[in-house]
């Protein structure tokens, strides 16, 4: 163990040769990763590329079919979520998934959880102990409202601010677990320019003031291109690029994934449009059509995996 | 009008017995969204261990006529006198007979969940049913063939002893009636506060909310699992003593009818719901003593299953519920 731990020192995470496949489907393939402590890096690709369900490998919702993930040396395989959350893996959720029922102060003490200790003997007598740690537990969790600027919404029930505010307070909230590495699934998706503004400094004060290291699935170019400082691209479960945010801009791989399809689909409107217009029966170029449709398809096909892995993932609780 | 309040007494007493037990369903139901059919068993399995220690406690003949194996309880006999005569002894027999019932019920149900349940938890959730179903047969026919079919409560000496505690008019209250109710009152503050403002009740409530992010937060799934099927069976099993207690009399088959009836109180309340478990069982219990005092005690057990079916067809979220899928 001391020996592993020796050998990747300077990564806080190692993932090598990481694989998850269902049936059919590598939705992450053979992925080599490695993340320096201190760093902001970013994983993006496009919609279905397999970077949540990287997320949710590191985190422990799935565990790798093939390879492994190292976490400070330690492997996070079969490890259930609540022990990598307590080693210092701390997430926000695409899709969020907020405690709505709770006030939004609540949601931040239940972060707190995995850093305190007082049991149901403590709860049940209230000692004095369990009184002076549910205090300690309140101003923390008030302290990470502050830091993400929502302690005016602290008695709000959480399903009732606005979606930013949301977003931010699921950040609070995986703050509150006191992280190393704090993975954040598209912070910025629907946000407006100021919101997203606001975000990169969030984030740089995340790493900045509190030396936490962040880990970004992010579709905002602008907010990837400010804020990361090495990115990995997937697309179809393989990562097919990595490199400095200038790397990755001209590597053609890259946009070839991303703008490729839309690029030729856009084109393809576009004549559609021009033959209408001109009143000629539309027909498709008969080059095209066949070997166009089927990588549309894959890319919806795999975006629709990916949704459904989504719902999976709330019906799937660990057993035993 | 005397009569009226006195059939609202019994009710309340009867209806802090149905929402220590309807806790239990709304609970796990809140967690699990599974119906613990077992937990009507609780509720008698509760009962039987409270009469077992109250008569360890409390009843000479018990330890003399006990077997060899027993014999060591025998210096039980000499803090009987104390127990069963003095108002402190009564109330530390009590506390005893109602912390070892509840422990060992907790225990149980905690079994119960961790081999019943939880290899059957990603299953479809007809599978867990049947399961509960099953454990509730198997403790019925297990503690009759170890304990047998019923066994006789003994009023301890002091509280025999006691008088009915007048209010006003000619209006009295039974003094267990009294313990009943005001012990169910301080259960259920607890247990509202319990889940309301501790770290441990936050995580129940965040698990019930979203399994998969509390865990992700670093709350251990399994074992707030395990403090619900705790927390649920124990108050049951104060109920089932309390049940002992007033009727004076345990069964193998107690539980039915009170769970069902609790069940209803859950359902009334919004299954899933605490307050509106608390606020079920309370209103099943006064309105089913007000059937049966103003129409006919047979038409008891019809209010209650006339409810649930209105329930069921108007208002399935239940009184305090918000809607059909909202939850705890």
């Amino acid at each position: 163990m001391n020996k592993v731990v020796a050998e990747h020192q300077g990564y806080l995470m190692q993932a090598t040769n990481a694989t998850i496949q269902f049936g059919g489907l590598r939705a992450v393939d053979s992925v080599n990763m490695n993340i320096e402590a201190g760093t902001i890096v970013a994983l993006i690709g496009p919609n279905g590329a397999g970077k949540t369900t990287f997320f949710n490998l590191l985190t422990g919702i799935y565990t790798p079919t093939e390879g492994e993930i190292l976490f400070e040396g330690r492997s996070v395989s079969g490890k259930k979520t609540h022990v990598i959350a307590d080693w210092g893996i701390s997430r926000t959720f695409q899709n969020i998934r907020l405690f709505k029922e709770m006030t939004v102060l609540e949601n931040v003490m239940v972060g707190r959880h995995v850093r305190t200790h007082s049991g149901f003997f403590g709860a049940t007598f209230r000692t004095p102990s369990f009184r002076r740690e549910e205090r300690q537990i309140q101003e923390d969790a008030e302290r990470w409202l502050d830091f993400v600027g929502l302690t005016d919404h602290a008695n709000d029930l959480a399903a009732n601010l606005p979606y930013g505010a949301q977003r931010r307070l699921e950040i609070a909230r995986a703050l509150a677990t006191e992280p190393k590495l704090v993975c954040l699934d598209e912070p910025a998706a629907g946000m407006n320019e100021s919101e997203s503004a606001d975000l990169d400094d969030l984030i740089l004060r995340i790493r900045d003031e509190l030396n936490i290291t962040v880990f970004l699935i992010e579709h905002d170019m602008k907010v990837v291109m400010n804020l990361a400082e090495y990115i990995y691209v997937l697309d179809f479960g393989k990562l097919i690029a990595e490199g400095l945010p200038a790397e990755i801009q001209s590597n053609p791989a890259v946009i070839e994934a991303y703008l490729g399809q839309d690029m030729e689909a856009a084109i393809k409107a576009k004549r559609q449009a021009l033959l209408e217009s001109r009143g000629e029966k539309v027909a498709t170029p008969p080059a095209t059509p066949a070997p166009e449709a089927a990588p549309e398809e894959a890319v919806m096909d795999s975006d629709g995996v990916v949704m459904v892995m989504d719902a999976d993932i709330k019906e799937k609780n660990d057993a035993a | 009008m005397e009569f009226f309040v006195q059939l609202l007494i019994d009710g309340l007493t009867l209806g802090g017995m149905y929402a220590l037990i309807a806790l239990g369903f709304t609970l796990v139901y809140g967690i699990l969204l599974m119906i613990n059919f077992a937990h009507a068993e609780m509720f008698m399995t509760g009962g039987f261990i409270g009469y077992g220690v109250l008569n360890l406690l409390s009843n000479e003949s018990t330890i003399a006529t006990a077997s060899d194996f027993f014999a060591p309880l025998s210096i039980l006999q000499s803090t009987q006198p104390f127990f069963t005569t003095t108002a402190l002894g009564f109330i530390l027999m009590m506390l005893i007979v109602f912390g070892v019932a509840a422990v060992l019920t907790g225990l149980l149900g905690m079994t119960i969940e961790r081999f019943a349940y939880r290899p059957l938890r990603n299953s479809p959730r007809l599978c867990a049913l049947i399961s509960a179903l099953g454990m509730s047969l198997f403790l019925q026919n297990f503690v009759l063939l170890a304990v047998g079919h019923r066994m006789v409560f003994p009023t301890p000496e002091f509280l025999a002893n006691l008088n009915a505690v007048p209010l006003f008019g000619s209006i009295r209250i039974a003094p267990i009636d009294l313990i009943i109710f005001v012990t169910c009152l301080v259960l259920l503050f607890t247990l509202d506060r319990f889940v309301s403002k501790s770290k441990l009740g936050k995580a129940m409530r965040a698990t019930s909310q979203d399994k998969d992010a509390a865990g992700l937060m670093g709350i251990n799934i399994n074992s707030v699992i395990a403090l619900t099927f705790f927390i649920g069976p124990a108050l049951g099993a104060v109920a089932g003593t309390f049940f002992g207690l007033k009727y004076g009399v345990v069964t193998f088959n107690m539980g039915l009818f009170p769970g069902i009836k609790a069940f209803t109180a859950a359902v009334l309340g919004g299954i899933g719901n605490l307050r509106g478990a608390m606020l079920g069982g309370f209103l099943i219990g006064v309105l089913e003593a007000l059937a049966s005092g103003y129409l006919s005690i047979a038409y008891r057990d019809v209010i209650t299953f006339a409810i649930l079916i209105l329930i069921l067809i108007f208002r399935p979220g239940g009184l305090l519920g918000e809607s059909v899928v909202e939850k705890v």
